[in-house]
């Protein structure tokens, strides 16, 4: 198998199977901790997630592809969610994605952010960037090039 | 209009989210009250102060709470609810990360009166950046020594509305898909890995300390008779200045609009506004006029409180276009297990996109509103019936608007 979780998340998962009822419940603990490590999820991860989790790969797999945020192919450009529901609709970020267009970047479509009050938003990575107008999203881009 | 802070009282205080502060200003006085009362009587005076869910529904706290046995073989666990993925809501984030330590506070009160040892949260996985603050928040917590009795861990999210409704974010807690549950007949507790658990959301707990420590009749001061107390009511959309701002229930809708949120956006007026989240039937502006904060009041027309996070918008706004927006999300975010859900979440998207590019008929509309009712009371969750009220709220209320589109 190729793909072996590290050290640091090894010690992780001995620690949250203390805390848990069953070692099922470490499914999505240890999709994410494989996400961070590869940037993605692999077939050979899922593989080395059951024998974690007790549970069968066809099963970590199912569950893995019912979650939108976790990813089953490397990445190659930066991922740039852009919130379309409707509190950022109506503050205008048709504008921010047509400003985002053309730009070296994938744009995915995402749900309500839980940012309603500061729309339009959009996430990358982890960070919510929010009350959006074309100039902050030259910024922010620039920053992270 | 009468400022109340109960739930947000530290909201203001610089450093908020540290212990120090926390501590400073209140915070973990109510546990000292703990040791007064036996878990029963801290459920009576939760039941008592008529503490209403603040995750959408409105149900009694108190009533659930009694649910979970007070003697057990097995271990009782509480699992907090903090998917907040409703469009329109973003309060329980202002909560865990402005002050996590009455979040903290509420889990320990509700577990020494459910008899659980150890809480979960369950945090959408969008919000990773307020997790690590509320994680922060529990591992002063547990240096602190305030943790001996309890445990708490924070479960994260991947992505997916339908998680935040009960039983599916406690198969997503054990591991599989977030599938809604079939409701058992009788009124029992919820169950993760076969033990009795109780869910609550974030808002609900971290209000449970000003309760224990002030007494039911304290909270009951404030809001309506069958509404006592306050909520964190937000707003966003069309409106001058968004953001969460706690209230009483029982407060005026446009009062309260015009006071926290600085009336309607460039001075323009209001058109149609939906009250707590897009699951909740949309208002128009002179509805509103009448309208006061709280669930009887919404429920007498036809809509409902929900989260409170009110969606406004203004003369400008399409309402075609509002509802397809919020017919995609849906779409996107129907779990798939029931077919009038799965596949009608998709027809409608489809009749209100014809409609919307000037393709559809009359007959498209009925068609909109008969494949609603097939979608109503008839699938496992009340996530169909929700996108049945919608659809008919809207219909209803901008009809004109529906057919001068055709
Ligand atoms: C489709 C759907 C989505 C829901 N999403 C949430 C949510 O994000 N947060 C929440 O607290 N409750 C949500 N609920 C309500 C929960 O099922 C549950 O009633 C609530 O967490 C109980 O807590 P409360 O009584 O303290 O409000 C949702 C319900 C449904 C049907
Ligand atoms: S009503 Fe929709 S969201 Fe609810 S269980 Fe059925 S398919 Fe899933
Ligand atoms: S609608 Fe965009 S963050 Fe809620």
């Amino acid at each position: 198998m190729s793909f072996q979780f590290s050290e640091e998340n090894l010690q992780k998962i001995e620690a949250l199977k203390k805390r848990y009822p069953s070692p099922k419940a470490l499914t999505l603990p240890c999709l994410w901790m494989a996400e961070y490590q590869e940037g993605f999820i692999s077939l050979d991860a899922i593989e080395e997630i059951s024998t974690h989790t007790d549970t069968p790969p066809m099963e970590v797999y199912r569950v893995a592809t019912f979650y939108t945020m976790f990813h089953l192919e490397p990445q190659e450009k930066i991922n740039v969610q852009v919130c379309k529901t409707l509190s950022c609709k109506l503050c205008g970020s048709d504008e921010i994605e047509k400003h985002l267009q053309g730009k070296d970047v994938n744009i995915v479509h995402v749900e309500c952010l839980g940012s309603c009050g500061t729309a339009p938003v959009m996430q990358i990575e982890d960070v919510t960037y929010e009350d959006l107008t074309p100039e902050k999203v030259d910024m922010i881009l620039k920053e992270l090039k | 209009m009468r400022e109340c802070k109960i739930v947000s009282r530290r909201f203001e205080l610089e450093k908020s989210y540290t212990l120090e502060v926390a501590k400073a200003n209140g915070a973990y006085e109510a546990l000292k009250k703990l040791k007064a009362y036996s878990p029963a009587e801290i459920i009576d005076i939760i039941t008592e102060a008529k503490l209403r869910g603040k995750g959408g529904g409105g149900a009694p706290a108190g009533s659930k709470w009694t649910l979970m046995p007070q003697k057990s073989d097995k271990p009782s666990f509480l699992a907090v609810n903090c998917d907040e993925s409703e469009p329109g809501t973003f309060k329980d984030r202002q909560i865990i990360s402005k002050d996590p330590h009455l979040l903290i506070e509420g889990i320990l009160i509700t577990c020494y009166a459910i008899r659980a040892k150890h809480a979960y949260i369950y945090i959408r996985g969008e919000y990773y950046q307020y997790q690590q603050i509320l994680q922060a928040a529990i591992d002063e917590a547990y240096s602190a020594g305030l943790l001996l009795e309890c445990d708490i861990t924070i479960h994260r999210g991947a992505g997916a509305y339908i998680c935040g409704e009960k039983s599916a974010l406690l198969e997503s807690m054990e591991g599989k898909r977030g599938h809604p549950r079939l409701k058992p007949k009788q009124k029992e507790p919820e169950w993760y890995f076969g033990n009795p658990t109780l869910v609550n959301n974030v808002e609900t707990i971290s209000t449970v300390p000003f309760i224990v420590q002030n007494g039911a009749d304290a909270y009951k001061a404030y809001g309506t008779e069958q509404s006592p107390g306050t909520l964190l009511f937000a707003m966003s959309g069309h409106v001058e200045k968004p953001g969460v701002y706690e209230a009483e229930f029982g407060t005026s809708m446009m009062e309260y609009i015009n006071h926290y949120g600085g009336g309607i956006k460039n001075g323009k007026k209001l058109k149609a506004l939906i009250p707590g989240g897009v699951s909740c039937g949309v208002l128009n502006a002179e509805e509103a006029e009448k309208l006061t904060l709280d669930y009887e009041a919404l429920r007498g027309v036809g809509s409902s409180l929900g989260t409170g996070g009110m969606i406004i918008m203004d003369e400008d706004t399409c309402m075609v276009t509002a509802l397809k927006n919020i017919l995609e999300f849906y779409h996107e975010e129907s779990c798939g297990q029931c077919t009038p859900c799965r596949e009608g979440t998709g027809w409608v998207d489809k009749l209100v996109g014809k409609i919307l590019d000037k393709r559809g008929s009359k007959a498209d509309i009925d068609k909109l509103l008969e494949v609603a009712d097939t979608m109503n009371g008839k699938t496992i969750c009340v996530f169909a019936p929700a996108v049945a009220t919608v659809i008919v709220s809207f219909i209803k209320r901008f009809r004109d608007e529906f057919e001068g589109a055709l």
